[in-house]
C-alpha cells in the first residue's frame, strides 16, 4: 500500500467523520422549526358544538363538577389556586371512589389556561382513552376520568 | 395510506396527526454510522498490515444488524425519540472498537472480540430497558431505595472476598471469575435517586434562606444532603483510591441541585467544597498527591503514561498519522484510560475534535429533552444523565490532554471495559425514553368515553 493511498484514505476518513457530525447537526435543525402541529381528529357533532361554545365565549371554567362515579354532583370552584383531587382528606376535592389514589390529579391555572396533571397515581388520569403523561390544557366542557369518576369543567 | 383515505374519508386520522418523528432520519444516520465504523476497521488493517481484512463485510453486516435491531425496538417502543442519539452512540462504539482492534494487532491480544461481545450485551440491555420501562416516572417512586442501592453498589468493591483491586484502585468486584466495576451502575442509580429526591425538596432548597452580597444563601439545615454527598465522595476517594468517581458523584449532584433550584449559591458552595476536599485529600491521601505530581511533572513518571500520551498527540498533529500508522501502543494501557490519546494521535486534532463534538451533540440532545419535557422528574433525570456524561468525558479527556490531573475513569463508549460500555448503553436507553416522552404530542382532548353512550351514525358501505 503506497504512502499516497494511505494519506488519501486518512483524509477521506476524517472527511467522512466530519460529514457525519454535520449531518447530525443538520438533523437537529428540524428542531429549530418545530414540528407540524397535530391535525385535530375528526370530531363528533357534539364536541364541535362544545368547542364552538368554549371558543366563542373565550370564558374560563369556574367550577369542576363530578358527573359520574360515587360522588356525582359534587363540585369545586376554580378560582386560580391549584385544585387537588384524590381520596385523601387534604385534597381540595376529596372523593370516595375506591379506584383513585390519595393524591390523584391536580388542576392548575397557568397563564390564562387551566391544566390537568396526574400526580403519579396508581390507576392514572385519562382524557378520552389517553392516559395523561404531562400537564394537559382543559377548557369549559372538557372531561377527564380518574378511577370510576368523571369530572367536567363548567362555566 | 392515501389510497385508503380517498376511499374511506371517515377513517381515524391516526396517520396524519403525528409530528415529525425522525425515524427515517435515524435510519439514514445509522447506516452512515455503521459505514464509518467499518471504514475505521478496514482503515486500521490497511494501515497496519496493508490489506483489507477478510471479515470486513461480515463486520459491516454485523453492525447493520445490531443497529437495525436497536432501531426497530425504538420504532416500536419509543417512536418519538430523538433521531440523533443512537447514531452518535453507534459511531463512538465503532471508533472505540476500531482503535482497540488496532492496538490488538500491535500488542498481539484479542481485546476487540471481548469488547464486541460486551457491546452486544450493552445493546441487549438497551433493548431490555426500553421494553421494561415504558414510562420513566416509575423510576421516581423509590428515591431513598435507589439512593441506598447506589450507595451499596459503591461500597461493594470494599467488601472482603468479592472486592478486588487493579492498579491500586479498589473499584472492582469479582464474582465467578468475572470482574465488574459497580460504580458505573451506581452512577445511573444515583442520578435517578438525586433527581427523585430533588423533585421533592427543591422548593425548600430554592426558596428558604437569606440574601448576602447579592447571592441567595441556603439555610444551614438544608445543607445536610450536599454535605452528605460530599462526605460520600471523599469516602470513596480515601477508601477506594480513585479520584474520578468521587468528582463525578459530587459534580453531578451540584449540577442537579443548581438545575433544580436555579440558584448560583449552590454552585459556589459546591466549588468551595470541592476546593476544601481537594486540599484535604492532597495532604492526606498519598494517591491524590501522586496524581497531582504526575500532572505537574509528567516526565517524572516511571511508566511515562501522560508523557507518552502528550508525545502521541504531538506526533499526530492536525490531521493525525492515519489509523494504524502511529505508535499509540507506546502509551501504557492505551486501550482503556488513554484511548482518547490513541485516537488523537492517529486521527489528529481534526479527528479528536470531531469525537468531542459527537459527545457534545449527544449531551446537547439530553439537555434538549430536559428542556422540552414538561414534568419535573423527567427534566432533572434527563439533565442529570446528560451532565453525568459530560462530566465524565471532561474528566477523562481533560486528564489525557493534561488539562486536569488524570483520574481513573473510562471514556464512555470508546474505552475497553465491559461494565462501562454496558451501563452507558443503559444510560442511552433512558435518554431515548426521556426524549420520546419530551417529543410525544399531548393527548387530544376528545372525550371518547362519552361517545360510548351516544348512538352514532355509521356509514357501512
Amino acid at each position: 500500500m503506497s504512502e499516497l493511498t494511505l494519506t488519501v484514505i486518512k483524509l477521506g476518513f476524517l472527511a467522512v467523520l466530519w460529514l457525519l457530525v454535520l449531518s447530525v447537526t443538520s438533523a437537529m435543525r428540524a428542531d429549530l422549526f418545530g414540528v407540524r402541529p397535530p391535525k385535530p381528529p375528526k370530531q363528533s357533532r357534539e364536541t364541535v358544538r362544545q368547542n364552538k361554545q368554549s371558543r366563542g365565549g373565550k370564558s374560563l371554567p369556574s367550577q369542576a363538577v363530578v358527573i359520574e362515579g360515587p360522588d356525582t354532583g359534587r363540585s369545586v370552584p376554580l378560582e386560580g389556586i391549584p385544585v387537588t383531587i384524590g381520596r385523601g382528606d387534604t385534597c381540595t376535592l376529596p372523593l370516595a371512589d375506591e379506584y383513585i389514589s390519595t393524591q390523584h390529579a391536580r388542576l392548575r391555572f397557568h397563564e390564562g389556561q387551566w391544566y390537568v396533571e396526574d400526580l403519579g397515581s396508581t390507576n392514572g388520569t385519562y382524557i378520552g382513552n389517553d392516559r395523561l403523561t404531562r400537564s394537559t390544557p382543559v377548557n369549559v366542557k372538557s372531561r377527564f376520568r380518574l378511577g370510576k369518576t368523571v369530572v367536567e369543567l363548567r362555566k | 395510506m392515501s389510497f385508503d383515505q380517498h376511499r374511506a374519508p371517515t377513517a381515524p386520522a391516526d396517520e396524519s396527526v403525528v409530528p415529525r418523528r425522525g425515524r427515517g432520519t435515524e435510519l439514514i444516520l445509522l447506516i452512515f454510522a455503521a459505514g464509518i465504523s467499518t471504514f475505521a476497521y478496514v482503515n486500521v488493517d490497511l494501515g497496519v498490515r496493508g490489506d483489507v481484512p477478510p471479515n470486513a463485510l461480515a463486520y459491516l453486516s454485523g453492525f447493520f444488524l445490531v443497529a437495525g435491531i436497536a432501531h426497530v425496538v425504538i420504532r416500536m417502543r419509543a417512536p418519538y425519540a430523538d433521531p440523533t442519539i443512537l447514531p452518535i452512540v453507534v459511531t463512538l462504539c465503532g471508533l472505540g472498537l476500531a482503535m482497540i482492534h488496532r492496538l490488538d494487532l500491535t500488542d498481539d491480544t484479542t481485546l476487540a472480540a471481548t469488547q464486541l461481545t460486551w457491546m452486544l450485551v450493552g445493546v441487549a440491555l438497551f433493548i431490555g430497558v426500553l421494553i421494561a420501562i415504558s414510562d420513566h416516572r416509575v423510576l421516581a417512586r423509590y428515591p431513598y431505595l435507589a439512593g441506598l442501592s447506589g450507595l451499596v453498589l459503591l461500597i461493594l468493591p470494599l467488601l472482603p472476598f468479592i472486592g478486588h483491586d487493579i492498579r491500586g484502585a479498589q473499584i472492582w468486584i469479582q464474582i465467578a471469575g468475572m470482574s465488574f466495576q459497580p460504580n458505573e451502575a451506581a452512577k445511573i442509580v444515583l442520578i435517578i435517586a438525586f433527581a427523585a429526591y430533588l423533585v421533592k425538596t427543591r422548593d425548600a432548597l430554592a426558596l428558604a434562606g437569606r440574601r448576602f452580597l447579592g447571592v441567595d444563601l441556603p439555610r444551614a439545615r438544608d445543607l445536610g444532603p450536599i454535605l452528605l454527598v460530599w462526605l460520600g465522595g471523599l469516602g470513596i476517594l480515601t477508601l477506594q483510591n480513585d479520584l474520578g468517581p468521587s468528582i463525578l458523584l459530587f459534580g453531578i449532584f451540584v449540577l442537579l441541585i443548581y438545575i433544580a433550584t436555579e440558584r448560583i449559591s449552590w454552585v459556589i458552595l459546591g466549588l468551595l467544597l470541592i476546593g476544601v476536599g481537594a486540599f484535604t485529600a492532597y495532604h492526606v491521601v498519598a494517591h491524590v498527591q501522586n496524581r497531582f505530581d504526575l500532572w505537574l511533572n509528567p516526565l517524572d513518571d516511571p511508566s511515562n503514561q501522560i508523557a507518552q500520551s502528550l508525545f502521541g498527540l504531538a506526533h499526530g498533529g492536525a490531521v493525525g498519522t492515519g489509523l494504524g500508522q502511529g505508535y499509540p501502543d507506546m502509551i501504557p494501557i492505551a486501550e482503556s484510560d488513554f484511548i482518547g490519546a490513541a485516537l488523537g494521535e492517529e486521527l489528529g486534532l481534526a479527528g479528536l475534535t470531531a469525537i468531542i463534538l459527537l459527545y457534545a451533540l449527544l449531551v446537547s440532545r439530553g439537555l434538549k429533552a430536559a428542556l422540552v419535557i414538561r414534568e419535573p422528574f423527567g427534566k432533572l433525570l434527563a439533565a442529570g444523565l446528560a451532565s453525568g456524561l459530560m462530566l465524565q468525558v471532561f474528566i477523562v479527556l481533560g486528564g489525557v490532554t493534561r488539562l486536569i490531573p488524570m483520574s481513573g475513569m473510562t471514556t464512555p463508549f470508546l474505552a475497553l471495559g465491559g461494565s462501562s460500555l454496558v451501563m452507558n448503553w443503559a444510560l442511552v436507553a433512558l435518554l431515548i425514553r426521556l426524549s420520546d416522552a419530551a417529543r410525544r404530542p399531548a393527548p387530544t382532548a376528545t372525550p371518547s368515553f362519552s361517545d360510548d353512550a351516544v348512538t352514532q351514525v355509521v356509514r357501512v358501505r
